[in-house]
């Protein structure tokens, strides 16, 4: 559609900006602000230079949890992406089946975050869980309060069972976007399951599917309320992700300074995770095209 | 009837995902003696005392008047807000609209962890510390720019002839926007709605952090339950199963439009 | 290539339809020569698409057999035809570049490299594209997708027939006279069988060795487009064929002698008709003639409205409360005056029920 210029459409935005800039702008200030500050208290600041940022950038705790963060989201996108395409592609299309399975597989996106971390505490636990008393049964050793791995992967799983749905409903949109007439296509031209898979479906799912990767990239990346809920960050600091580590320097200890250039470089890191994936994707689709 | 392949997946999946939901309504339903001493795939004394409790006690149930307050006006807010921008961004261009547009998406990738101390700071100060609308306005945070993302994708699919022709008709903007152009992306606003409602309903970061007393968040109460008062199993499980519901009611309503919804009106 | 047998043919959408009202195609027999275009050209919901995705296989029909040479294929899945489709709307696989997509069905079918590409550039050479091989499929124009889709078809030997549903929908008007043309050639040179569903007459006529008219679920007429024009077999044919369609007039019939409005016309054969029946008399705009003087067998009429089209002029008069167009050549100028009509006595068609009905010869 072609656009026409007109300076006054600025008005329209307006409020949009008012509001997000008094709820993302001002903050952002004010964490700056502290990011190159120092204070022994009473209110009192002296500027910090970039100390903190070197004091964040060199700390074993930063780089610990950075390095806990992308293993965490890199498992979490090498499951779910392709799960949730699977599942997209066994979702029933059309009639009240699909509707059915559309609300039940929706209904752990909304349920609060908190609330899904508890679930999973009830349900992990061996004394009263069904997941936990299963595997106790099977007499395997399974514990994710003490065991760093069996913490892991009940958080893993739990974001599986949280987030699955979102990237399957995406890949759903798009092969319903996809005319008849191309699956008819490729069964006239003796294409297998692999090639209407390859060749018909993944090529209209790419632009879902690239909302899906940064959608789960970010919020994996910014997971907090579910493992602090289910494992305090622990055993020790084996869940300790950025957002748990960052609240427990900011609110816990109270550090403003490490914390706000802490939350600068995070971020940050964020921003340019994004823009890559974006950047890379939208350019594998120009090849392909 | 047939089993086929895709059913079975899709069996298989849907029990993953509702068995959880399954264990909690089980054990909402025991007492906590049952719950602890006893392991059973279905309560044996049907109790409804959780439930009870949580319906009497002010500060349970208020917590959810607090929660379904200040999302509803997150909702509205965002929508109001979104409406024109959206219309902006798909019919005009002006003066940093790329970059305005891709400044506000940046805001949707804000961990909540990072804006958490500057928002107590800073509502602290506008005194509307502990109040419904200082969790709404955070909220817009990351709904609002969502929203004009979506409400773009879906008004960028109504052809710009329409426009023209209402305004050759002597159509006014208001009376064209309100009475043509807004049933026309009808699907697209209830998709917004559905969106804002998930996106603030399931947050508790910000939500906690900006609350104390009057207008504390259901989910705020039940983590502090949890630490302070032992582990009351029964009340916290039937706690979350009610923090269930809404979602489901709203899931229940926008079926038909989740899968296009989830796709940000960009399919 | 193919002869295809339709024997028994019937569908319903409806698996417990019982009564013929409910099926989609009504009981078809007929056999469809190898190496011919036919045309399948019906209004739109008459069932020519559907009759369509049963030859093709995406359609099981409720009744019946699809015979291939002989060969039972009813139970036999799309790809095991050997049938090639055109879609309404290009259907290309947009990742690929324009080779891959010719090769893809030959890849599909695990031939050898050397031979895909000795196909491809064959095809490629008769579609005349090949100066976009490389290129990939997304960026072309509708026409050029089409083609492909159309290559794609080509390129396997053994396709029993190609199937086109509508193809030209979405072709700009300048282009569809262009690649109507070039199907036609290709048909020409190729000789395989092509069955093409259309509801523009001009496409079926111009395309088509035979058309098979279809209305209302049941073939009507299958038969050349002179025969079409001559000899509709049902009043649908003729008003559905022709610019404008034929005249059908109630008739009474006696012997060879019919009473249209209150005038009584000499017809070329006597008919025997039951009273009962629903007569009508049908001409073709072609062969009605108007004339300012009264000559024999001449009917009085009014001119109501006249509308030239360039090539003629054609002229709806007024005939005793029935309404009549006439085809008059450009350089006729008709006026007020030009109240006598007369038909041409050969080309006069008797419809009983809507069916063509067969004279005898005229005992006068």
């Amino acid at each position: 559609m072609t656009k026409t210029w007109n300076n006054k459409a600025w008005f329209m935005v307006l409020p949009v900006v008012i509001l997000v800039a008094f709820s993302a702008l001002l903050p952002l200030m004010t964490v700056v602000n502290y990011s190159i500050q120092d204070t022994f208290g009473n209110n009192q600041f002296f500027f910090a230079g970039f100390e903190w940022f070197e004091e964040i950038m060199t700390s074993s705790r930063f780089h610990d949890a950075l390095g806990r963060q992308f293993l965490f989201s890199t498992i979490i996108l090498a499951i779910e992406v392709p799960l949730g395409i699977f599942i997209a592609m066994n979702l029933p299309s059309k009639g009240w089946k699909s509707s059915l399975c559309l609300v039940l597989i929706s209904l752990p996106l909304l349920i609060p975050l908190n609330v899904v971390g508890t679930i999973w505490q009830i349900f992990g636990r061996a004394d009263i869980g069904l997941l936990g008393a299963s595997i106790a049964a099977l007499g395997l050793d399974y514990n994710y309060t003490q065991n760093a791995v069996d913490a892991w992967i009940t958080i893993i799983v739990m974001d599986v069972w949280h987030w699955t749905s979102l990237v399957a409903l995406l890949c759903f949109a798009g092969l319903q976007s996809i005319p008849e007439a191309y699956y008819q296509a490729a069964r006239i031209d003796g294409a297998s399951k692999w090639a209407t898979f390859r060749y018909i479906q993944l090529p209209k799912m790419h632009g879902v599917l690239l909302i899906a990767v940064l959608l789960r990239f970010m919020d994996s990346f910014m997971i907090y309320t579910e493992p602090f809920v289910l494992t305090g960050g622990g055993p020790g600091n084996s869940t300790t992700f950025l957002s748990i580590d960052l609240v427990k320097m900011a609110i816990g200890q109270f550090d403003l300074g490490p914390a706000a250039a802490f939350s600068l470089i995070y971020f940050l890191i964020i921003l340019l995770m994004s823009f890559i994936f974006y950047t890379v994707m939208n350019s594998l689709d120009k090849k392909e095209g | 009837m047939k089993v086929t392949k895709s059913g079975m997946v899709m069996f298989l999946y849907i029990l993953f995902l509702m068995l959880p939901i399954y264990w909690l309504l089980n054990m909402s339903l025991k007492t906590n003696n049952e719950i602890l001493n006893s392991f059973s795939l279905w309560p044996q004394n049907l109790t409804f005392e959780n439930y009870m409790t949580i319906f009497t006690d002010k500060s349970w149930y208020s917590g959810y008047i607090n929660s379904i307050t200040y999302v509803l006006m997150n909702t509205v807010i965002s929508i109001c807000v979104a409406l024109p921008a959206a219309y902006a961004f798909s019919r005009y261009r002006f003066m940093g609209d790329k970059h305005l547009f891709f400044w506000l998406l940046t805001n949707r990738m804000a961990p909540p962890a990072v804006f958490a101390l500057p928002f107590f700071q800073l509502y602290s100060s506008v005194g509307l510390f502990d109040t419904h609308i200082a969790v709404a306005l955070a909220h817009c945070l990351f709904n609002v720019p969502l929203a004009v993302w979506i409400l773009e994708g879906f008004m960028s699919g109504v052809p710009k002839e329409i426009d023209e022709t209402a305004y050759l008709d002597g159509y006014s903007f208001t009376r064209f926007f309100t009475r043509i152009f807004m049933p026309l992306i009808a699907s697209g606003i209830g998709v917004v709605a559905f969106f804002c409602f998930m996106f603030s309903w399931v947050e508790l970061l910000l939500a906690r952090t900006l609350t104390s007393v009057v207008a504390k968040p259901i989910a705020a109460t039940m983590t502090r339950t949890v630490s302070a008062a032992g582990m009351d199993w029964g009340v916290l499980a039937a706690a979350g199963i009610l923090t269930i519901v809404p979602g489901a009611l709203v899931i229940y309503f926008v079926r038909n439009y989740i899968a296009k919804g989830f796709a940000l009106g960009r399919v | 290539m193919a002869e295809i047998h339709l024997k028994g043919l019937a569908h319903s959408y409806d698996p417990n339809a019982s009564e013929e009202g409910h099926y989609a195609l009504k009981q078809i027999d007929h056999v469809w020569e190898d190496g011919k275009a036919y045309a399948l050209l019906g209004a739109s919901g008459c069932g020519k698409s559907t009759l369509l995705n049963i030859i093709s296989g995406l359609l099981h029909p409720s009744k019946g057999q699809v015979l291939f040479d002989g060969v039972d294929v009813t139970n036999l899945p799309t790809e095991e035809r050997h049938i090639a489709q055109v879609f309404q709307f290009p259907v290309v696989y947009d990742t690929m570049s324009v080779y891959d997509n010719l090769a893809f069905p030959l890849r599909n079918r695990g031939h050898d490299e050397a031979t895909i590409k000795e196909r491809v550039l064959n095809i490629a050479e008769i579609l005349e594209m090949t100066d976009v091989l490389n290129k990939k499929a997304r960026g072309l124009t509708a026409d050029a997708k089409q083609k492909i889709s159309l290559g794609r078809g080509l390129v396997r030997e053994n396709v029993a027939a190609i199937l086109f549903d509508e193809p030209l929908t979405v072709i700009d008007p300048h282009l569809k006279w262009l690649l109507r043309m070039q199907l036609k050639s290709l048909h020409l040179r190729l000789k395989r069988t092509m069955i093409y569903v259309t509801h523009d007459q001009t496409e079926a006529l111009t395309f088509a060795d035979k058309v098979v008219v279809m209305h209302d679920g049941y073939v009507v007429q299958i038969g050349t487009p002179e025969e079409l024009f001559d000899k509709p077999q049902h009043t649908f044919v003729g008003y559905f064929i022709g610019s404008p369609g034929m005249n059908f007039i109630d008739a009474k019939i006696t012997g060879s002698q019919a009473v249209i409005a209150g005038e009584t016309v000499e017809l070329a054969a006597s008919y025997e008709i039951k009273d009962s029946d629903k007569v009508e008399l049908g001409i073709r705009p072609e062969f009605v003639t108007l004339s300012a003087a009264p000559s024999a067998g001449s009917f009085k009429v009014s001119v109501k409205r006249i509308e030239d089209i360039g090539r003629h002029k054609i002229v709806h008069v007024d005939f005793n409360g029935n309404d009549v167009s006439a085809i008059v050549p450009e350089n006729v100028a008709i006026t007020d005056d030009f109240t006598n009509m007369v038909f041409d006595q050969s080309r006069i068609n008797i419809y009983s029920n809507d069916w063509l009905v067969e004279g005898g010869l005229s005992h006068d």
